[in-house]
């Protein structure tokens, strides 16, 4: 089963966009600010009014019988959520179980605590999110996605704002997610997360496919200077790949000049 | 506490405030010597219709503060920012200028034509999109609108006399209503509170933003129906029956709410039962309060008790304590 787009416009934001993420992976969607990387998310969440084109659910095209079904098959995290009342984190979760809401109490129950444990929070299930920290919060908002049990997760950029350590645990969990059969996709700002754990990366440009494959053929070190207008270069072995980044490249200037 | 917990409690006071309510007035009534006084007389035909109004008004009130504060994701919403009850006062006031002694139904049904057409204008306004930031400018424009036209009807009323008695009606009170005025409230109040009710998981989802919510299967366009028809049937008879009572939406669900799990769903019910009581309560206390020239009007009551009120809240705010 894929999530695909084909020849998908959004307006100027989008142009003629064809890619496909699998079910079981991890999709990361690169780009620099502007790219057009959360519209195309919403666009695969099925929330954006598109211009032309499709987005495709395995083999048809994507549609559903009602707000509450396409609820049920994707899961979607927006970027850096806020939280209007203060609920503890129990019923926080609880939210993400609104699209079941006719579903028996018990199995509502159930999915519930297995979201709280799958993202390590039965220590902190009745404190109110406005007493946890980042990384606690950020565990919390996905459980509230994994609580729904949808067969996609969709979230825009789920690192921001989290430290190192808190950033890759959370990564270990959607690759745990993955492995569960989920289809993932994340917009990720981070080049180096997007090569050691994405499974494919889609690089958007201005509101256009750039590069689509293996991290290692997508974020090449020619597309990555050429795209983020630096002087980039990976070091270290796959899997655990760094990016070290000089000044700006006469190259660069030279394109930005052609674009004035 | 739980949800049951809480409700139950809320409606012990209501039960036993209800009781007191009805002996309590210029004339006491001792409900050991219920024949005193023309007391039966009183009971059906002042006090009992009274109290019913103000339970009704007060659920109402409590009820679509809740709302206006989950849907607006906004703790200093009230149900008066969306041009409703100003739509209904205009009405008011326009039947005055027929004359408002000709037929007593005359005046909420007005009422109620300026709340739908201000329903109407906010629906055609904001629709298409569900945007809430939209839709609350929208609100905002219908009621400088509304507030406009009721000046200039004031300003251009055919007799001293009318604009007093126009003046006085805003000012909202529960004095000398009928059954009649009961059953105007409590059927609409009833329609919205059912709307309301029904959109109650959309407005939890709402807790995560416009978007999350999107995501979680609410359809912003239903949603907005179903607060506008709501908010409007239950403000639009309010302000038709009482005149103007503000501040009751925006402190109730405030006092609920910690006493809840937080979650809007669970401020409906509580908020408007304690809606309920604050209303009777202040309904009760203006009229055995002792004052020269007839008794305090309800509307000006809890404005000044709402004020205070509304100052501790923006503290509260400023200090940046969550909600």
């Amino acid at each position: 089963m894929s999530l695909a787009t084909e020849n998908l416009s959004v307006g100027e934001r989008l142009r003629d966009v064809s890619i496909q993420c699998r079910r079981g992976m991890i999709t990361a969607i690169c780009g620099p600010n502007g790219a057009g990387k959360s519209t195309l998310l919403s666009c695969l969440a099925d929330l954006q009014e598109t211009t032309s084109g499709r987005v495709m659910l395995g083999e048809r095209p994507m549609r559903f019988k009602s707000p509450r079904e396409r609820a049920q098959w994707l899961g979607y995290l927006p970027q850096a959520p806020d939280v209007a009342w203060d609920v503890a984190v129990e019923v926080l979760v609880s939210l993400g179980r609104l699209p079941w809401s006719d579903a028996p109490a018990g199995e509502n129950a159930q999915a519930i605590e297995d979201a709280i444990s799958a993202m390590d929070l039965e220590e902190l299930r009745h404190r109110p999110v406005s007493r946890l920290s980042g990384g606690e919060r950020a565990r919390a908002l996905m459980a509230r996605v994994l609580a729904t049990q949808p067969g996609w997760l969709l979230a825009d950029e789920p690192l921001a704002s989290l430290d190192l350590g808190h950033g890759a645990a959370l990564m270990r969990r959607f690759r745990q997610q993955a492995q569960q059969g989920r289809g993932v996709v994340l917009v990720l700002h981070d080049l180096a997360t997007a090569m050691n754990h994405a499974d494919c990366v889609v690089v958007l440009d201005k509101g256009e496919v750039v590069a689509d494959g293996p991290p290692e053929t997508a974020l090449t070190r020619d597309i990555v200077s050429r795209i983020w207008k630096c002087r980039a270069q990976w070091l270290g072995d796959p899997g655990e790949r760094a990016l070290s980044i000089a000044s700006p490249s006469p190259a660069s200037e030279r394109g930005m000049r052609i674009l004035d | 506490m739980t949800q049951l917990r809480l409700n139950l409690l809320l409606l012990l006071g209501l039960a036993l405030v209800v009781p007191l309510s009805l002996l309590a007035g210029r004339v006491w009534i001792n409900p050991l010597a219920p024949e005193t006084h023309n007391a039966s007389l009183i009971l059906m035909h002042l006090r009992l219709p009274r109290a019913v109004l103000a339970v009704t008004l007060g659920a109402g009130l409590g009820l679509t503060g809740a709302a206006m504060q989950a849907y607006l994701r906004n703790p200093l919403a009230d149900p008066g920012l969306f041009g409703i009850a100003p739509g209904a006062a205009l009405g008011a006031v326009l039947s005055f200028w027929t004359g408002y002694a000709a037929s007593p139904w005359l005046l909420p049904v007005f009422a109620l034509l300026g709340a739908s057409g201000a329903m109407l204008l906010l629906a055609l306004i904001a629709g298409r999109g569900g945007g809430v930031a939209l839709f609350t400018l929208a609100g905002l424009m219908v009621s400088s609108l509304a507030g406009a036209l009721m000046s200039l009807a004031i300003s251009l009323s055919p007799s001293p006399f009318a604009m007093t008695e126009i003046v006085t009606w805003m000012m909202g009170a529960l004095a000398d209503r009928s059954w009649r005025e009961v059953w105007i409230a409590v059927p609409c109040t009833l329609a919205g509170a059912t709307a309301i009710y029904a959109a109650r998981r959309s407005l939890d989802a709402l807790t995560l933003g416009e978007a999350a919510a999107r995501s979680l299967g609410v359809d912003p366009l239903t949603l907005q129906l179903q607060i506008i028809a709501g908010v409007g049937l239950i403000i639009g008879s309010g302000v038709a029956v009482a005149g103007i009572i503000g501040f009751v939406g925006l402190m109730v669900p405030h006092l609920v709410r910690p006493l809840t799990d937080r979650r809007p769903s669970s401020l409906l019910v509580p908020s408007a039962i304690a809606g309920a009581l604050l209303l009777l309560v202040a309904d009760c206390l203006c009229r055995i309060l002792p004052l020269a020239s007839g008794e305090l009007r309800l509307g000006i009551a809890l404005s000044l008790l709402g004020t205070p009120f509304f100052l501790v809240l923006l503290l509260r705010m400023r200090k940046g304590l969550s909600w």
